[in-house]
């Protein structure tokens, strides 16, 4: 089969003087075009650095990371990252922050007057176009996201990286969110590499899930498919035995065989 | 499904206009007005909270300073003698007989003059050196332990070094200005850009930003509420040290009117000279403050 994005044997440790800690071993994990694939684990596990890997901010200390068959390994348009608080720059306007990118990424291949489109089109996308000229600043938590999502969607990336996206957002506000980034997958088809702690979003979210053991040395530890019908419905999904089964899996494997020993 | 709420849209807008135009003037206007009133009554009882302290205590001071130096065989003026003493120059600060016996307007002027442009090229390198300390690390070892031996060097003891290179005054002058305000403003400018959030370092890596764009559309941005702490200490700074140097190179400037009035024993002119470079260093300090606050406007809030 032809992956889209492979990741290959990734390891990483951390050195720090002369203590060394293995966070990551032995990641395989391909991922096709169009596909949702969330990556789940207890906090500390390093979801969070296997997501700066494929984004190139962290480099893998063996392996490497494919993307159509290219190994990439600093970071780029093509692999757009919506950062967990948002990291919009407060000092432009809402309008300026998604055109830094599009200025970059198209400033051969778009005129002036289309870069202005193209900020316009994906900020209508979020539902945002009516905030472009407000700093983050003045505007709510959800907001920013969905600005930072804009931003990352409008340098037409391969792969979208979000990083736990929703995790600072109030429950109703995320639920929000999560619609909104289930509609744009279904109409632009996005190949989405997600890191959450969230199961419920996992599975509502996910084609398959990536489910991460207990650091240090974290590894894959079991990935499910999710193998409900899209567009998927929340409300509907409550009783749907597919979704619960799903979910049952994913918690088991949490809290049962992968018990975070910490946080007791 | 969207289409009949973008229909009624214009049509209540255009409405809208209409109905207020007939409406505002019979129904805002009443019910607005006492709160005007209010914010005005408001606006004025903080101001005079904040005026009428420090006029008192002004007002409380200068009767001591008078009781002080009313007796016979004090040694400094009281108030009302400097006053009297220094008519002349306070009402017309704008007369030149030549030389140096000019105004005030023209001593403050010239060393105003100084001032703006050693604080300037301070102002430019120190950004400069600070941007570079504070983003290489081998920069920082390099540069920080030799920044940290020359800020302690008093502004004064530069001046023979700079008089023996420039073999003038003006120049010197200047030099001494700009070594004495360009220390706060490298290390003010270095921690700002230490401390720019690993956030906007990734947003700036992934969006592929070059160098050049990203000291201007990130660093300087980011880093512009210390780089202005960094510029007001340093304008403060510079003002303390243009009236020390001009004492010693003479011609004209405020620092040389004080040293002259003192060689004439015209005690009464340097109180009214302290006197201006006390507004003066404040009023700069307060262009400063502003301007960064105008500029910096959005950069602290997340």
């Amino acid at each position: 089969m032809h992956a889209y994005l492979k990741l290959d044997h990734i390891d990483k440790t951390f050195t720090r003087g002369n203590a060394t800690t293995e966070v990551l071993k032995e990641i395989n994990l391909t991922i096709d075009k169009g596909e949702y694939v969330s990556i789940i684990g207890h906090s500390g596990c390093g979801k969070s650095t296997l997501l700066n890997i494929v984004a190139g901010l962290t480099d893998c200390t063996n392996g490497c990371v494919l993307l159509e068959n290219r190994e990439v390994n600093s970071p780029g348009p093509d692999r757009a990252v919506v950062f967990q608080n948002h990291s919009l720059l407060p000092w432009l306007t809402v309008y300026e922050n998604v055109r830094l990118g599009v200025d970059k990424v198209f400033a051969s291949s778009k005129t002036r007057s289309e870069r202005d489109a193209w900020v316009m089109h994906n900020l209508n996308l979020v539902q945002m176009a009516h905030a472009k000229d407000k700093r983050p600043s003045e505007i709510s938590g959800g907001m920013k996201q969905r600005v930072g999502i804009a931003r990352a969607l409008a340098m037409e990336p391969k792969v979208l990286l979000l990083d736990e996206p929703f995790g600072a957002l109030d429950a109703l506000t995320r639920a929000h969110l999560q619609d909104s980034v289930m509609a744009l997958h279904q109409k632009l088809g996005n190949t989405i590499l997600m890191i959450t702690h969230d199961v419920d979003e996992a599975v509502l979210l996910s084609d398959r899930i990536v489910m991460m053991t207990n650091g240090p040395s974290a590894r894959i530890g079991e990935v499910l498919e999710v193998p409900l019908a899209r567009p998927r419905k929340r409300l509907e999904l409550a009783t749907n035995p597919g979704y619960l089964k799903c979910r049952q899996r994913v918690l088991e494997f949490l809290y049962e065989r992968h018990r975070f020993v910490e946080a007791a | 499904m969207n289409m009949p709420a973008i229909k009624t849209e214009p049509a209540t807008a255009i409405v809208a206009p209409a109905a207020a135009s007939a409406v505002t003037p019979v129904v805002s206007m009443t019910p607005k007005r006492p709160p005007r009133a209010e914010k005005y009554a408001k606006m004025a009882k903080d101001t005079a909270v904040r005026v009428v302290p420090p006029l008192i205590v002004i007002a409380l001071l200068m009767l001591f300073w008078e009781l002080v130096c009313r007796r016979t065989g004090s040694t400094l003026p009281p108030p009302s003698r400097v006053f009297k003493d220094t008519k002349e120059l306070i009402f017309d600060p704008f007369f030149d007989r030549g030389g140096i016996d000019k105004g005030l307007f023209w001593h403050l002027s010239a060393s105003l003059q100084r001032v703006a442009l050693g604080y300037s090229i301070a102002a430019i390198v120190g950004v400069a050196l600070g941007t570079l300390v504070g983003q290489s690390v081998w920069a920082m070892r390099g540069l920080d332990p030799l920044f940290q031996v020359l800020r302690t060097i008093p502004p004064l003891a530069w001046l023979p070094l700079s008089l023996a290179a420039f073999r003038d005054g003006q120049p010197s002058a200047i030099f001494v200005i700009f070594i004495t305000s360009v220390w706060p403003i490298i290390i003010n400018t270095a921690v700002g850009i230490r401390n720019i959030p690993q956030d906007y370092r990734n947003v700036a890596a992934v969006v592929q930003l070059n160098p050049l764009e990203f000291f201007g559309k990130i660093m300087i941005p980011a880093a512009a509420p210390y780089i202005f702490t960094g510029l007001r200490i340093g304008i403060g700074l510079s003002w303390l040290a243009i009236v020390a140097a001009e004492m010693l190179i003479g011609g004209v400037g405020i620092g040389f009117f004080i040293w002259d009035a003192w060689n004439s024993s015209h005690i009464s002119e340097i109180i009214l000279a302290l006197f201006y470079v006390g507004i003066i260093g404040f009023v700069l300090d307060r262009l400063i403050a502003g301007l960064g606050k105008i500029v910096t406007r959005g950069t602290s809030a997340g």
